[in-house]
């Protein structure tokens, strides 16, 4: 899972530094801040995914303790 | 958690869609202008329904033949997924429409068509859950589903293309090079729609095995 965040992480980084002019720590406000948008688009959507992998989760332990039975 | 390599395949391709759904380059049209992204989005949750609700319709033919419950399980939780897609698909549109042809609603064959279906499927969970012998429920809900899944075929697929409609690719010619989808566009809008679609799967599954629990502990 780690490793993945990690990837994703890095290949964020690459997709923001493309392609810039010579201004630096700009990233956020460029592009009438289509960034930041982004952004929080992608906290809410990890979000949404971290619940529903937690949920996912809490089904296989029910389903487990079933079967054990 | 059951075999979990395809969640995160979900995880990364839903990503992938947003963040380059938003920043990837898209053509300039009239109109449209930045709303062509609402492609990745809009245009993919009703394929993500499409596919669901064939699924659906392959568990009922397989309920059928052999008569096994599980299957009509499978197939009665695809179809929740995807009405509940479809319900989605027609607010994100009626917004886009809002501004793109001026009204959320228009007289247009697609959106009816669409409407219809809606009905079609709604009546399908009606039915379901006005029976209350499961053998009974099962046999006449696949039925119902293979009959609900071809009209759904006429009236999204067949019917807008017999007369104009707004939607690009109707009216005689179902080209798919009438969204002006170049080839940075297709980048995004097949993996966006394999992404919501294993979404809509992954759902789909948590709810199926929920329901398998709750039968498992009325038996006991």
């Amino acid at each position: 899972m780690n490793k993945i965040l990690t990837t994703l992480f890095l290949s964020l980084t690459t997709y923001f530094s493309f392609g810039q002019e010579v201004e630096m720590a700009n990233i956020m406000r460029s592009n009438g801040k289509i960034y930041v948008v982004v952004a929080v688009v992608l906290i809410l959507f990890l979000g949404f995914f971290f619940y529903l992998l937690s949920v996912d989760k809490k089904v296989s332990q029910l389903e487990n303790k079933i079967n054990k039975k | 958690m059951k075999k979990c390599w395809w969640k995160i395949l979900t995880i990364i391709l839903i990503i992938y869609t947003l963040i380059q759904g938003f920043l990837g380059a898209t053509p300039s049209l009239p109109i449209l202008n930045e709303t062509i992204r609402n492609l990745y989005f809009h245009v993919t949750i009703w394929f993500s329904m499409v596919i669901l609700l064939f699924f659906s319709m392959i568990y009922s033919i397989k309920y059928l033949g052999n008569f096994n419950l599980k299957n009509d399980l499978i197939a009665n939780e695809c179809v929740n997924t995807g009405v509940f897609l479809g319900l989605l698909g027609i607010l994100t549109g009626m917004l886009w429409a809002n501004f793109t042809w001026g009204k959320p609603w228009v007289n247009d064959p697609k959106l009816n068509g669409a409407a219809i279906t809606m009905l079609v499927y709604l009546a399908y969970i009606v039915l379901r859950s006005s029976i209350s012998d499961n053998e009974k429920t099962a046999r006449i809900s696949a039925i119902y589903n293979i009959f609900a899944f071809s009209m759904m075929l006429v009236f999204i697929f067949v019917l807008p293309r017999l007369t104009d409609s707004l939607h690009p690719g109707n009216g005689g010619n179902p080209a798919f090079s009438q969204y002006d989808l170049d080839n940075n566009m297709r980048a995004v809008f097949y993996p966006a729609v394999i992404g919501w679609t294993l979404l809509g799967f992954w759902i789909t599954q948590i709810r199926i095995r929920i329901k398998q629990i709750k039968n498992q502990l009325n038996n006991e």
